[in-house]
């Protein structure tokens, strides 16, 4: 309230500081805006969406050609204001701190003053959005095409009743065809929202039931927004003449309960509340006399059928109002009629509204079970991406790596080092992806002549001393690098999502992982199907002694094999980290996951991996649609399915057979 | 009996004798009682770490005996305490309301009572109903069955399903690890009723019980000890027996104890569960030292590191587990604690704080390629106990059988 | 800059050796309790740091009451049952006279029993969910309706936001204050069915769906806006995600309450432009005393470090403690604590923050514009907004308030007129 007060006093003050400043401004020739923005000079200095509106209003239909110079200027934040006499000006900074000030009305530069003498002014977007309406009408027909777009673009966002008329005016002569086309589209959409002849609205909602898009439902959606009603009586008598009625409800059916029903009577002023638990504690407490309430001592009234009691003698000596009976509330409900009416007036156009949207609302399902499909994909993909070189090490070489994570993180970070050397994004990705590659692969093919190969025959013991180098190589990570997120930036032409429509998009970034994840599948059924490598990998896996027999070499077939995995999870690694974070906790997020993912699948096949990441994916994603409120629950069901799954199919969705099975 | 028991196993009362000379000697230099050398922030640290230990001998029944590799015990540990947590918040909620509330000029209602506890308690994750779960918190007696109960049916549900479809091998180990991560997700929901991330907090705090933390750290330090005791003894004595020699034929090669016709599933689930409530009674006693129990406590990498303790300590042999837990967990804390002096390098300053874990991950990478008896292994040198010559081969063929270098003639 | 940087670490060695010289005698230890490992370190290191440079100044200028200052640091680690630990040894053991410390909520709570037992003094800098009044704590970050409430105006009245996203991490802090604002939003005449609310984990990286939904608000013709309480690294995706859609500020505005300078260096904001973030203090904020702290944190730490608000809370939070120590001439718990209330320091981002009876702070809310830099461009800034412990918008809380000078009492039930407790029951 003290602000308040406050703020009042400042505008007053200013105002009449104003005025003053005005008198002294007289000597200018010619119609000024100076002399409007003057007027409103604290309105603009506070700069609130609450208050702005007239002095908007005023600068747009001052009829000045400067006007529109001093909207576009204003919600640029170039406009300053010189704290001496409280003008405003464009103000530009110069290269030595200070700022360049030019006038409004003829354009004089004004020399240059310090910081602090003037005041940027900083309208909000609000304000901004505001003010973007007000430039409207003069960019509707700009020369510039950027300026028009940003008329269509202010429409979109908030359409405005008055802004029909011009618009309409606008589209003929517009040249180019994409603006030609976006200002038909608005137009058909304001002529729903704002037409005064029904006919026309009707036309325009048949015109446009075609389309899902964003804008066109929230044109639609609030005219066939329903308010909840009561009026006494029955219908028809009751029925209220304006209202253009869309249900009449009955109390305790269609989800409307009776309590729900008597509450919104209570809510009305039409029926007295019902007297709750607090209500007798309270009215009890009120009424204690010498330790006793209506006859009843106060430390008898620990429980609440002696509390009804009490308070129904208070009832009835009038001392506190009645409880209402059911009888009474059934009689009130009985008495009163319910309904739903439309925000829109004229019941031909919310019918066709409500029919258009039906329409619109099936295609919308369609689509969202679409987009819903192409997350799930794209969390496959990322799943199967994690897990593709945990296929080779765990799947074909049965080594349980629980660094893999840490190769994941290690390719990341080498992806954000490359960056810092390479500052083209573009370039610096091309050159990330075979460095991430090889550093893993150091990194792996040094693991396994260290630790893995003296531990082949106990896939326990690996696990354990795997993870003791996880942490270590974790906390090296964070020794290195620190805590701190590290940005990886994708390159510009990965920005942005592809948009199929207002319902189905997806970032193209999430393609480009997706594509990544499809090639990885290519190299790796190319390599182990096609090539020498592959072919001694295969028989180094079923039986290392026969295959040392023929000839391989398992000792070096092993460790280029677990050198393969690694160095593929580097450069999922650098995928990850471009659309997510480069933190030394990467890894771990993905391994539990990823173990699951081959697990799930079916040890030893490319094949169930990919079946394994894309069950996980939809599962999570088919989860959280069930429940979009919590996606950590998404996540502890996805892994309670898992464990059961695996109760039932412990090889896996595809399951080795035979001798490979190892058995 | 009971004396063939004792002389067949000289290292328990060893053991013993060493838990209860370490205890006495804690307790008379504490501020609590005695001489205050010992100051009551590290009579928990001790007291926790029996905890610890406590778990460590089951962890290693499980795996060094039985060649289960659990990656979830942590999960039953986290869950005792928990289930001791409900009631230590109610009780102590509950007599802060009643005197609250006897303040009020017209008596509380049973429901106002139980209202304002709820309120207490669950206000701070924004919410004031009492979930289900909580059923039974206002009840010790019914809480500390729930204490043994419930990770004890989990045990046998989740065992019975894994056993039963003989996943065994690195499949279980992944296995047991996914249900502690599905446990730990599900409590950080808030909706699971157990105040989310929060957790359940101030614990030391006994209800009704006046005493300061010096006295109340020495009740729990000797609690903590007498169930390490009892817990050791128990599994001496399992393992000592025709069970244990059963378990250990399971460890080596389970396919054959199956062919003689024993129950291997059985076997297998009675292990795991009686583990499983043993992780839980540690859980339970050490949480209220801690102060606060909430479910990062259970995430996965909790019960990697109680692995990685029983190996360090050297699995397969009770007091082996005790030693690795013990010793990891001092070192910890002494490392992380910052009281460890940094090596200066000249070019580079080493802070354990940072350099810690390295050293742990890099030592335990050590003791599974070099040292496979852990530090368990240095008694074999004092008692004259060699390796059997089995020419590199393990004692079986499954996962969990023991490495020549680790079995003992 | 090597030469600096050796200068400075001389400097240092010197110092610490004159301060453990000092110790032997008589000395004034401050604790200092924040993880400079596990997740919470990214955070709390920042915070470690700025205490030592505060303390470092302080004893340039003389100390406290004749003595210098001696800055006791220990780690937990960001393990919650450690803090509790770490906390008792510094009172016990070390026998601090005041502590700095914590970040998380869980980690505060799990500290309060000790303090409470002890009879410590701990101030804790960082914004959080309020419902809490501890007879030994000073909370100078902010209460709810000293950041999440001020923001959700500015929504309401600057932005015309008619439909609401609640975005948050799992955890206490965002649960209480999307309670908290729900049930403001709906006194505000919002309905039940405008608010949508969506709980990630920690560190959560696929929020493509979640984005989809809320772009799937705006279908009802309504202007929505995200309140975001997403905590740490899990922005990094989010907002990476926001700019792949292409939402910009002025469509669908994103305030949030847990992104700061600090978090934004992990990140590239071109095309985040115009999104908010509201907090008490922002590096931009164009006064003399910001510039020369601003000043002294890059000259001690190095030129691409930032300043950000829990920054701001210490620096308060140690003034004031300093002056009050002064004004009771003794560092004893109860003694500074009651020349505690009613402290008035200068905010870095101008006018005075005044320390309450209820153990919370007046500071003014600011709301900034991300820029791209990385930077925040104030673009509101409110005169000073007293902390409220007990929210007054939950019916539960609504009647209980907190004073510690008149009443003595942290939780005091407005309606009965009697204290609920004065111990907290975490």
């Amino acid at each position: 309230m003290k602000n308040l007060l406050f703020a009042g006093l400042a505008i007053l003050l200013s105002c009449l500081m104003a005025t003053a400043q005005e008198v002294r401004q007289e000597v200018r020739q010619g119609p000024a805006i100076q002399a409007v923005l003057q007027e409103h000079q604290a309105l603009i200095a506070k700069s609130s969406r609450k208050t702005i509106a007239p002095a908007i209003d005023a600068i747009a239909n001052s009829g000045l050609e400067q006007a529109q110079t001093v909207l576009q200027v204003w919600a640029e934040k170039k406009m300053w204001m010189r704290k001496s006499d409280l003008q405003f000006f464009i103000g530009a900074p110069t290269e030595n701190g200070l700022i360049e000030l030019t006038d409004f009305d003829g354009g004089a530069v004004l020399g240059a003053l310090p910081k602090a003498e003037v005041k940027q002014l900083k309208p909000n977007s609000g304000v901004r959005a505001l003010i973007a309406t007000a430039l409207v009408r003069f960019q509707l027909s700009d020369p510039d095409p950027a300026r028009r777009q940003d008329a269509l673009t202010s429409l979109q966002r908030d359409p405005d009743a008055t802004l029909l008329a011009p618009l309409r005016a606008s589209i003929p002569a517009e040249p180019d065809a994409g603006l030609k086309a976006q200002k038909q589209r608005l137009e058909r959409l304001m002529t729903i929202g704002y037409d005064s002849d029904t006919q026309a609205r009707i036309a325009a909602i048949s015109d446009m039931s075609g389309g899902l898009g964003v804008d066109l439902r929230a044109t639609l959606n609030p005219l066939v927004a329903t308010t909840r009603n009561v009026v006494a009586g029955t219908f028809p008598a009751a029925r209220p003449e304006t209202a253009n009625v869309a249900a009449v409800l009955t109390p305790g059916q269609d989800g409307f309960s009776q309590a729900q029903a008597y509450e919104l009577l209570v809510a009305k002023g039409l029926a007295p509340p019902r007297i709750t638990q607090a209500d007798i504690r309270a009215a009890l407490t009120a009424n204690i006399k010498d330790e006793q309430v209506a006859g009843f001592a106060v430390t008898e009234l620990d429980n609440d059928a002696t509390r009804q009691q009490a308070y129904s003698v208070l009832a009835n000596s009038g001392a506190v109002s009645p409880f209402v009976t059911d009888d009474q509330v059934a009689a009130a409900l009985q008495s009163h009629v319910f309904f739903d009416s439309f925000a829109d007036p004229s019941p031909k156009v919310t019918t066709a509204a409500v029919a258009a949207l039906r329409n619109i609302d099936a295609k919308v399902s369609l689509n969202q079970a679409v987009d819903l499909t192409l997350d799930a994909l794209s969390l496959a993909s990322i799943y199967f991406l994690a897990a593709i070189g945990l296929a080779i090490t765990f799947g074909v070489m049965g080594v349980i790596n629980m660094a893999h994570g840490e190769f994941i993180m290690m390719g990341a970070y080498t992806g954000y080092v490359v960056q810092q050397i390479i500052p083209d994004h573009t370039l610096s990705i091309i050159v990330a992806i075979p460095a991430a590659f090889a550093v893993t692969f150091a990194a792996g093919v040094a693991m396994e002549r260290l630790v893995i190969r003296w531990l082949y025959a106990r896939p326990l013991e690996t696990l354990l001393a795997t993870f003791g180098i996880s942490i270590a190589l974790q906390q090296l990570a964070k020794n290195i690098f620190g805590t701190q997120a590290r940005p990886l930036t994708s390159p510009g032409w990965l920005d942005g999502a592809w948009a199929l429509n207002d319902v189905v998009s997806i970032s193209y970034i999430r393609i480009a992982i997706f594509c990544l994840a499809l090639i990885f599948l290519g190299i790796f059924l190319y390599i182990m199907k096609r090539t020498r490598l592959g072919l001694e990998t295969r028989a180094v896996t079923q039986n290392p002694n026969m295959a040392a027999s023929m000839g391989i070499n398992p000792g070096w077939v092993n460790m280029l094999t677990f050198g393969l995995g690694s160095g593929i999870a580097g450069v999922a690694g650098v995928a990850i980290g471009l659309f997510a974070k480069v933190t030394s906790e990467l890894g771990s997020d993905y391994i539990v996951q990823s173990f699951m993912t081959v697990v799930v699948g079916g040890v030893g096949n490319i094949w169930g991996t990919l079946a394994g990441a894309a069950m996980v994916g939809f599962l999570q994603k088919g989860i959280e649609w069930l429940n979009p409120s919590n996606t950590l629950a998404a996540q502890t069901y996805m892994i309670v399915f898992i464990i059961i799954f695996i109760q039932f199919r412990p090889r896996g969705i595809i399951a080795l057979k035979g001798r490979a099975a190892g058995d | 009996m009971q004396h063939s028991f004792i002389s067949k196993n000289p290292s328990v009362l060893v053991f013993l004798a060493i838990l209860a000379l370490f205890t006495l000697s804690v307790t008379l230099l504490s501020e609590g009682l005695g001489l205050g050398l010992i100051s009551t922030s590290f009579v928990k640290t001790l007291g926790k770490t029996l905890c610890l230990c406590l778990i460590a001998v089951a962890m290693d029944l499980v795996w060094g005996f039985t060649g289960i590799l659990s990656l979830g015990h942590f999960a039953f540990f986290g869950l005792g305490g928990y289930m001791i947590g409900m009631w230590l918040m109610y009780e102590r909620t509950r007599l802060i309301v009643v005197q609250s509330l006897s303040q009020s000029e017209i008596p509380p209602t049973q429901s106002e009572v139980v209202d304002a506890i709820g309120n207490q308690i669950f206000g701070v994750v924004g919410s004031s109903e009492f979930p289900l779960v909580w059923i039974f918190a206002d009840s010790l007696v019914l809480q500390l069955a729930l204490v043994l109960l419930v990770p004890g049916i989990l045990a046998l549900v989740f065992g019975w399903l894994a056993f039963r479809s003989r996943v065994t091998g690195v499949y279980l180990s992944i296995l047991t690890q996914a249900m502690t991560l599905a446990l730990a997700l599900y409590l950080f929901q808030n909706d699971s009723g157990l105040r989310g991330n929060n957790g359940l907090s101030g614990l030391q705090n006994l209800p009704g019980v006046s005493a300061s933390q010096d006295a109340v750290s020495l009740w729990f330090l000797w609690a903590s000890a007498l169930a390490l005791g009892l817990g050791y003894l128990l599994s001496a004595w399992i393992v000592s027996g025709k069970f244990g020699s059963a378990i250990r034929g399971i460890r080596d090669n389970e396919a054959r104890v199956r062919f003689l016709g024993y129950s291997v599933v059985s076997y297998k689930l009675a292990i795991f569960t009686l583990t499983a409530c043993i992780a839980a009674i540690a859980g339970a006693l050490y949480y209220p030292q801690a102060g606060i129990i909430n479910p990062a406590e259970m995430a996965p990498i909790a019960s990697i590191y109680l692995a990685v303790l029983v190996a360090i300590g050297g699995r397969g042999r009770l007091y082996g587990a005790v030693i690795g837990a013990a010793l990891v967990s001092l070192l910890s804390t002494w490392f992380t604690g910052g009281q460890a002096p940094d090596i200066s390098l000249g070019f580079y300053t080493i802070k354990w704080v940072d350099w810690w874990l390295v050293l742990l991950g890099l030592s335990f990478v050590a003791v599974t390629l070099f040292a496979p008896k852990g530090i368990g292994g240095l008694v074999d040198y004092w008692t004259n106990r060699q390796t059997p010559d089995r020419h590199g081969a393990d004692l079986g063929p499954d996962d969990g059988a023991l490495r020549e270098q680790e079995a003992l003639k | 800059m090597n030469f600096l940087k050796s200068t400075l670490a001389g400097s240092m060695v010197f110092a610490s050796l004159a301060t453990a010289a000092l110790s032997a005698e008589d000395t004034i230890k401050v604790g200092v309790l924040h993880s400079l490992s596990g997740t919470m370190a990214i955070s709390e290191t920042t915070l470690k740091d700025t205490m030592l440079m505060l303390i470092e100044q302080q004893n340039a200028k003389g100390g406290l009451l004749g003595k210098q200052l001696e800055a006791v640091v220990v780690d937990p680690a960001s393990d919650w049952p450690l803090f509790a630990e770490k906390a008792r040894e510094l009172l016990s053991v070390h026998e601090v006279d005041v502590i700095f410390g914590n970040w998380t909520s869980v980690s505060r709570k799990s500290v309060l029993p000790v303090i409470e037992e002890l009879n410590g003094l701990l101030f804790y800098p960082v914004q959080y969910e309020g419902e809490e009044s501890s007879k030994n704590v000073f909370y100078t970050g902010a209460a709810p309706n000293q950041q999440a409430i001020p923001a959700t105006d500015y929504f309401l009245e600057e932005l015309g936001v008619e439909k609401f996203a609640l975005l948050g991490t799992d955890y206490v802090y965002p649960r209480t204050t999307n309670n908290i604002l729900e049930s403001y939003l709906k006194s505000n005449g919002i309905a039940d069915a405008d608010i949508f609310v969506n709980y990630t984990p920690f560190g959560h990286s696929d929020w493509s769906k979640i984005v989809a939904d809320v772009v799937a608000l705006g279908a009802d013709g309504k202007k929505v806006g995200v309140i975001s309480t997403i905590n740490g690294d899990a922005n990094i995706g989010f907002y990476k995600e926001l700019a792949a859609a292409g939402i910009s500020a002025d469509d669908i505005p994103v305030v949030a309450f847990s992104v700061g300078e600090e978090e934004l260096s992990g990140l590239d904001t071109a095309n985040l432009e115009g999104h908010l973030a509201a907090w008490n203090y922002f590096q931009s904020a164009d006064t003399e005393i910001n510039a020369s702290f601003v000043d002294t944190w890059k000259t001690t730490m190095g030129a691409e470090r930032v300043t950000n608000d829990p920054m701001e809370a210490h620096f308060i939070g140690f003034n004031m403690w300093l002056n009050a120590a002064t004004e009771a001439g003794s560092v004893e718990v109860d003694a500074v604590r009651t020349a505690m209330y009613g402290q008035e320091y200068p905010n870095l981002t101008g006018g005075t923050a005044v320390m309450l009876p209820n153990h919370h702070l007046a500071k003014p809310v600011l709301i900034g514009e991300i820029q791209a830099d990385g930077q925040f461009d104030i673009i509101s800034q409110t005169t000073e907004v007293p902390g409220d412990a007990w929210t007054d918008f939950l019916p539960e809380s609504a009647v209980l308030v907190s004073d510690w000078k008149d009443l003595g009492c942290g939780m005091y039930n407005t309606e009965t007129k009697t204290c609920v407790q004065t111990l907290s029951n975490y």
